[in-house]
């Protein structure tokens, strides 16, 4: 159980998806400028993450690693099908993405129309592969633990996006020079909130 | 007093459009609100009749740092004739450290207000004057042996990034003394941390270490190591409580930022609700790691000892207060505070790479108060939307 905490806190403070790996860019910087959006985008997101990961594990164990399908035949001990990786997880996290944009379409339709576009791009946001990817990576042993890494990236995620978008609203009544407005400011204040988010780099649990 | 007000009224066609100096207009204008009130009036508008403007308020915070200052600058010299093993004089002691702080004062305020004036010029509002405080902080954070060089850098990252790209004063998120202080963290580490930066030209036998360093060591240590340890500086209270402790500047004197404290919080222009709660906070979380007491250092560090060693009581009472960057709501204020005293203590005992945690805490806090503030906000929107509904 503490082991699972951990892992939990590790992934939204230590390993932040943003603020350490600087995955999930795109999003984070064109859905960020109001806290309600952002807010319904990061929950999608942690909502990904949190059903993909997990299938994924099961995937690689059971089907991809090498030596997996010794479960449907002794013989096949040295079936290595991790080549398939990448397009095995994309299609996991598409169809994912799929079911939350049906689920938003038909129960938060102004959310729907606020996201636009960026709601199918989380099919191909890089912190939900990576994620999946730094789960085969890191050699994590369990269900129990894949899902609270996967939950914690996502709530990291949630949490820098919400945060730059509070940032964001206040900062419109700032007198930013010219050539700055927009994108600017944005990519110098991601910069200042990685220094506020280095207080965990080290801390090791 | 009037002579100095004819002289200013006499040579002040000289900067306005038209005039010789046009272009210097908003550095007169700088000087001349400096030393008297302006006599601005609304023309239109809510109207405010109050002596206090941002220059007052300003000038009031600075005065509350003089204590600091001035203790700092007799500790160094203590911590110097200490350390090589002299007995001096008080004055001799004050007068040390002295030359050793003023070099960095100036500096601070010469490349903080240089660039403030320049980026006046060129996008032609006034100067803002918020630099009369960072400038003053942005020293009393440093090491006294802080090459000036890196402090100059420093200072410089601080305003152009940390608040000339947002539009100056008022309007950046992160406050820029502690930007400043970040930035020479991670870009000088060795300047920063270690033994020997904190006591000036201190002989080599003499340990170097702050009371903070000595609990770090704690966490690795064996059970001897560890009452060695205790029995050091860390068992020297009313010597942290008053300051006589190596440590940046203007930080170690817990009594001297209490009479500051007491001064902003009479002038009503820092936050009790803040200081308080992150007080609070930082005792909460040293109550929690002394129930857990997992390491010598959880174990043996009482709570409240950790509101008085390194950086704490400074970041409590001076950085979290910042106006503009804290959050603005009044339940957004305890929840900021009491965020900033539990993360400082958690990252001060659990993050061996960085034993003065309260600059990244109030970092860290100063990122997400406007989410804090947005949510208390909406949380009195709903609140009230509710009692509407019930009426109807």
């Amino acid at each position: 159980m503490e082991n699972l905490i951990n892992i939990f806190i590790k992934s939204i403070f230590i390993d932040n998806m943003v603020f350490a790996f600087f995955f999930g860019m795109c999003s984070y910087l064109a859905v960020s400028k109001t806290v309600k959006t952002s807010m319904g985008l990061g929950l999608a997101v942690v909502f990904v993450l949190g059903i993909t990961v997990p299938v994924n594990y099961l995937l690689d164990k059971y089907i991809l690693a090498e030596g997996a399908l010794v479960w449907l035949d002794p013989s096949m001990a040295d079936v290595d099908l991790s080549f398939l990786s990448f397009i095995m997880f994309i299609a996991v996290i598409a169809s994912m993405v799929q079911l939350v944009e049906m689920i938003v379409e038909k129960f938060a339709p102004t959310l729907y129309s606020s996201l636009g576009i960026f709601l199918p791009l989380i099919a191909v946001n890089c912190a939900i592969l990576g994620g999946s990817l730094f789960m085969q990576e890191r050699g994590y042993n369990s269900i129990a633990e894949v899902t609270s890494f996967g939950l914690g990236s996502g709530i990291g995620w949630l949490l820098a996006i919400v945060g730059i978008a509070a940032i964001r609203e206040k900062i419109r009544y700032s007198n930013v020079p010219a050539p700055l407005r927009g994108l600017g400011i944005t990519f110098i204040v991601t910069g200042l909130m990685g220094i506020a988010f280095m207080s965990f780099m080290g801390i090791k649990l | 007093m009037k002579a100095l007000r004819k002289f200013l009224d006499k040579k002040k066609p000289l900067f306005e459009k038209g005039g010789k100096f046009a272009k210097l207009q908003s550095t007169f204008d700088a000087f001349d609100t400096f030393l008297f009130v302006p006599d601005h009036t609304s023309k239109t508008g809510t109207h405010i009749k109050d002596a206090i403007d941002l220059k007052r308020t300003m000038s009031v915070v600075v005065l509350a740092l003089i204590p600091s200052l001035l203790f700092g600058m007799y500790n160094i010299g203590y911590q110097h004739f200490l350390s090589v093993g002299e007995t001096a004089a008080l004055m001799d002691m004050f007068v040390y450290g002295l030359i050793k702080v003023l070099p960095i004062v100036v500096v601070s305020y010469v490349v903080g207000l240089g660039i403030e004036f320049a980026f006046a010029q060129m996008r032609g509002h006034a100067v803002n004057e918020g630099f009369l405080v960072s400038g003053m902080l942005i020293p009393l954070v440093m090491p006294v042996e802080a090459p000036l060089w890196m402090v100059a850098v420093s200072t410089a990252f601080a305003v152009v990034i940390g608040k000339e790209v947002f539009g100056g004063t008022g309007m950046n998120i992160w406050n820029p003394a502690l930007i400043a202080r970040a930035f020479f963290f991670f870009a000088y580490p060795s300047k920063m941390s270690g033994d020997s930066v904190w006591i000036s030209e201190k002989a080599d036998t003499f340990s170097g270490a702050t009371p903070l360093a000595d609990a770090a060591a704690l966490v690795d240590a064996t059970p001897t190591q560890a009452e060695s340890l205790m029995s050091g500086a860390l068992s020297q209270t009313w010597d942290m409580f008053i300051g006589l402790i190596p440590g940046s500047i203007g930080e170690t004197s817990t009594l001297a930022i209490l009479i500051g404290a007491v001064i902003l919080i009479a002038t009503g222009i820092g936050s009790w609700r803040i200081m308080l709660s992150v007080f609070v906070g930082g005792y909460a979380m040293g109550a929690i790691f002394n129930l857990i007491g997992a390491n010598p250092y959880m174990e043996l560090i009482p709570a409240w000892q950790h509101l008085i060693m390194g950086g704490f009581a400074f970041g409590a009472v001076f950085m979290a207060t910042d106006p503009v960057s804290a959050t603005q709501t009044t339940r957004g204020k305890y929840i900021y505070g009491f965020l900033i005293g539990f993360l400082a203590v958690l990252i001060r005992v659990l993050n061996a790479g960085f034993p003065e945690a309260m600059m990244l805490a109030i970092l860290f806090m100063n990122t997400f108060a406007p989410l804090i503030d947005h949510y208390v906000v909406q949380g009195n929107v709903k609140r009230r939307l509710k009692r509407v509904k019930v009426k109807a």
